[in-house]
């Protein structure tokens, strides 16, 4: 390895090593410098797309460049991205529509666009996967990257690897990503959340103790609303008060939680990058724009949902044995309610079967604001829909399903529905109403 | 209420009820067993409203009475209550407690009122037969293993009991399945059963009659109504709901024309499956059966840790096939069993075989296979 390799700075923009302490780049002149003792150590990444919906949308439409935009669904629809000018002005993710309206009047207001950001993730995904095989994804936009042991391939440090990722994420694809470096996940992710966009951040060994003892508790993963609540009125609001606790005492107090708090608060996080640790359980669910408690209205609803849930299945090579059914009402409390199926399903038949009586029994007059469903308890995809003795009729209806699919597959998914979902607008989902 | 009797027939009696009784419960009075003394013995019944047993012992009573007192807390005293002793058991002046009293230890017990406690075993009977409890027990041995756990087909959650026509005889079937195999057991109908409706008896108490019938000589009298069947095993009465639905027909399920057919012995082929599962994966369990001229090849292919083959010689003279089974249920069926050698008639990979004991008609199983 040469002089440059081991450095512990460099330029994000041109990676020309630097070697004091100079505030600018000596060959470019940019401000964006990486500097850390310990850069040429650490190796675990954690990549997050800045304002990814809102991003690939200003990519594809240069007008909305310098425009507030938010990617959110229908008037009483949600939030799901807002770019950082809309942030500006107070618009958070999960802020219902009105509110981030009010809050921003002359934003621009784009329905998400699942398949293209899809797309888009998965150029990504395509990118990283060239660095390491250990590519752990946690969302369509963010994932963790182990370059340990990679510093003879790309003939460059961790670091400088991803800084370079960076800069070829910019310019091929046309977003920009925020980089988190450290030496494990967890630091990883903090440190990826620290100076977006277009953010690297790296936390190493040395600091993290001091580092994490400043911040509060809810940054530890697992630790939320409730948690956050519970650990206050027991006193603790900042990381470094659990520092000095003991893991026995944790553990009495709060159980496994404990255990983790007592790791997490002290920088140990032996959990690895594991490329396979993705989804474990495959869901989709609706917002209305009214409120609904009929069967009429929802069961075409479920059935369209279910539909999504078993394409994705089938796509991944996936089945599950638990069925979930989640209900928001209008008071914004949730039930879900699941049910154990004998062998693991992908098919929307048999999901949709499971999933119809779960809901009859929740239909008491309730209007419902949101309705989903799930499948989980993966299995091997082998051991999926084996014919059964008794229900010739199923057996039969999976015959119908796959046909179905094949159909689909060559004319479009929407040349074959089910009576369930035919008529009834969109798929399934209910008459808009403006 | 006062009463005295011998530990040994209360423990053996409150053996039988505990079990009925939920460990949780909602309801505080079915975590009860309600004991009644009257005349010359103990009665105690437990429920879980949809199964109740009920048995008497014999007891010196003093005062006739009746109350509640919690089923597993009481069975856990009277087991660690020293052996040959006499137990007293007494309630006091307002009813509030039961007192347990033996030599020198007594226990006092909180008591709800007997009036609370639901009655299940009411209500007319049409259908009344009478069965020995070694075929009783034939029947649900045969078939209590096939029984279906799943919850959206809650008619397969228990042993589907009716009578049919076969060879010109009314016979008494059991069936169970759970969509992978399906078992049937029979035996020639007794007297009163020939008209009988056909009856879905819930899982639970099937298992609680298995250990009932566990004496040999005892003829058991089994009466039916529309919701609920009664049996009188000695001096116990398990009365039970049954489940309303409909089981479905599974006599198109048992396969006519499978022409392939192989004898084996059930010993040799047992262990060899036994032993090549052993590689095979919790989530898997898949046998490959491989058959040709006079020879079976067992074969388990488990990617993540090996394989596994082993060649049977077999009674075969069909055209070659291979076909694949859930290794588990090849051995559950196999073990029910009694003769040195099963006959499988397949048909072909994808289509349900019949398994059947060659020396036992009485008793046939269906196994849909699987993909390998």
């Amino acid at each position: 390895m040469n002089e440059a390799d081991v450095s512990s700075a460099f330029c994000r923009d041109c990676l020309a090593p630097a070697t004091g302490s100079e505030r600018r780049c000596l060959a470019c002149g940019s401000p964006r410098m990486a500097r850390h003792d310990e850069l040429s150590r650490l190796s675990i990444g954690h990549v997050d797309c800045d304002a990814f919906y809102a991003a690939v949308e200003k990519r594809d439409r240069p007008e909305l460049r310098d425009r507030p935009v938010i990617i959110g669904g229908g008037k009483r629809g949600v939030v799901s991205t807002a770019c950082y000018i809309a942030r500006i002005h107070g618009v958070k993710s999960a802020m219902p529509m009105f509110k981030a309206l009010k809050a921003c009047p002359d934003a621009v207001v784009i329905k998400p666009d699942m398949a293209k950001y899809a797309a888009v993730g998965r150029q990504v995904r395509a990118m990283m996967e060239e660095l390491t095989p250990l590519v752990e994804p946690l969302s369509i936009d963010e994932a963790f990257l182990d370059l340990t042991g990679t510093e003879r391939l790309h003939k460059d440090t961790p670091a400088r690897t991803l800084a370079r990722f960076a800069r070829r994420v910019e310019d091929e694809i046309g977003i920009s990503v925020s980089v988190g470096l450290s030496y494990c996940k967890f630091l990883a992710k903090v440190a990826s959340d620290l100076e977006k966009p277009r953010g690297f951040s790296v936390i190493g060994e040395a600091e993290a103790l001091d580092f994490l003892a400043r911040q509060k508790v809810t940054l530890i993963w697992g630790v939320g609303k409730a948690f956050a609540a519970k650990l206050e009125r027991d006193g603790i609001t900042r990381i470094g008060q659990l520092q000095s606790m003991d893991e026995t005492a944790l553990m009495k107090r709060y159980g496994v939680m404990g255990r983790r708090l007592f790791h997490l608060s002290r920088g140990h996080d032996t959990r690895h990058v594991e490329p396979r640790g993705g989804a474990k359980s495959i869901s989709h669910e609706t917002t209305f724009n009214d409120d609904h408690g009929d069967a009429a209205t929802l069961v075409p609803v479920l059935r369209s949902l279910t539909e999504k849930v078993s394409a994705r299945l089938k796509a991944k090579g996936l089945a599950g044995k638990t069925v979930t059914l989640k209900l928001k009402d209008r008071e914004f409390r949730s039930k879900t309610r699941n049910r154990q199926l004998s062998d693991p399903t992908q098919l929307a038949d048999r999901i949709f079967r499971a999933a119809l009586p779960l809901l009859e029994n929740e239909l008491d007059g309730t209007q419902y604001r949101l309705l989903g469903v799930g499948v989980a308890d993966f299995a091997h995809p082998a051991l999926a829909d084996p014919d059964d003795l008794v229900d010739i009729e199923a057996t039969r209806r999976a015959k119908a399903e796959r046909a179905i699919d094949a159909l689909r597959g060559k004319f479009g998914d929407r040349a074959v529905e089910t009576g369930y979902t035919f008529g009834t607008g969109h798929r399934g989902r209910p008459q808009r109403d403006g | 209420m006062r009463v005295t009797l011998e530990r040994a027939n209360l423990l053996k009696s409150l053996n039988h009820v505990h079990r009925v009784v939920e460990r949780r419960n909602t309801i505080p009075i079915l975590s009860n067993v309600l004991l009644k003394a009257d005349g010359g013995s103990l009665a105690m019944t437990a429920t879980d409203l949809d199964l109740e047993i009920n048995e008497a012992v014999p007891a010196h009573v003093e005062q006739a009475g009746a109350t509640t007192v919690p089923a597993h807390l009481l069975y856990d005293i009277v087991r660690k209550l020293p052996d040959g002793s006499e137990v007293m058991l007494s309630t006091d002046a307002d009813g509030a407690t039961m007192s347990v009293v033996t030599g020198r230890s007594q226990f006092k017990l909180q008591c709800l009122p007997e009036s609370d406690f639901p009655q299940l075993a009411a209500g007319e009977f049409d259908h009344s037969f009478r069965l020995d409890s070694a075929v009783l027990r034939r029947l649900i041995e045969a078939t209590q293993f096939a029984i279906s756990t799943e919850e959206t087909r809650y008619y397969l959650n228990g042993i589907y009991l009716h009578t049919a026509e076969a060879d010109g005889d009314i016979v008494l079937r059991a069936v169970a399945t759970d969509g992978h195999r399906l078992a049937r057991a029979e035996t020639k109908a007794p007297d009163g059963a020939e008209s009988i409706p056909g009856v879905i008896v819930p899982r639970k108490t099937v298992g609680e009659l298995q250990k009932l019938v566990d004496d040999p000589d005892v003829s058991v009298q089994i009466e039916l109504s529309d919701s609920k069947v009664r049996l009188t095993i000695g001096s116990v009465v398990l009365t039970s709901k049954l489940i309303d639905g409909t089981f479905p027909d599974y006599q198109r399920v048992i396969p006519v024309g499978n022409d392939k057919d192989m004898v084996i012995d059930r010993k040799v082929f047992t262990e060899a499956v036994d032993r090549v599962s052993t590689v095979s994966s919790e989530r898997g369990r898949a046998v490959k059966l491989a058959l040709s001229d006079g020879q079976l090849t067992l074969a388990v292919n488990n990617p993540d840790s090996g394989s596994a083959t082993e060649e049977l010689p077999a009674g075969y003279d069909a055209e070659a096939i291979e076909i694949g089974f859930n290794a588990r249920y090849l051995l559950d069926i196999a073990s029910q069993l009694g003769s040195n050698e099963v006959k499988f008639s397949f048909a072909d990979a994808g289509s349900p075989t019949l398994i059947e004991d060659p020396e036992d008609k009485n008793a046939l199983y269906v196994l849909m296979p699987m993909r390998v």
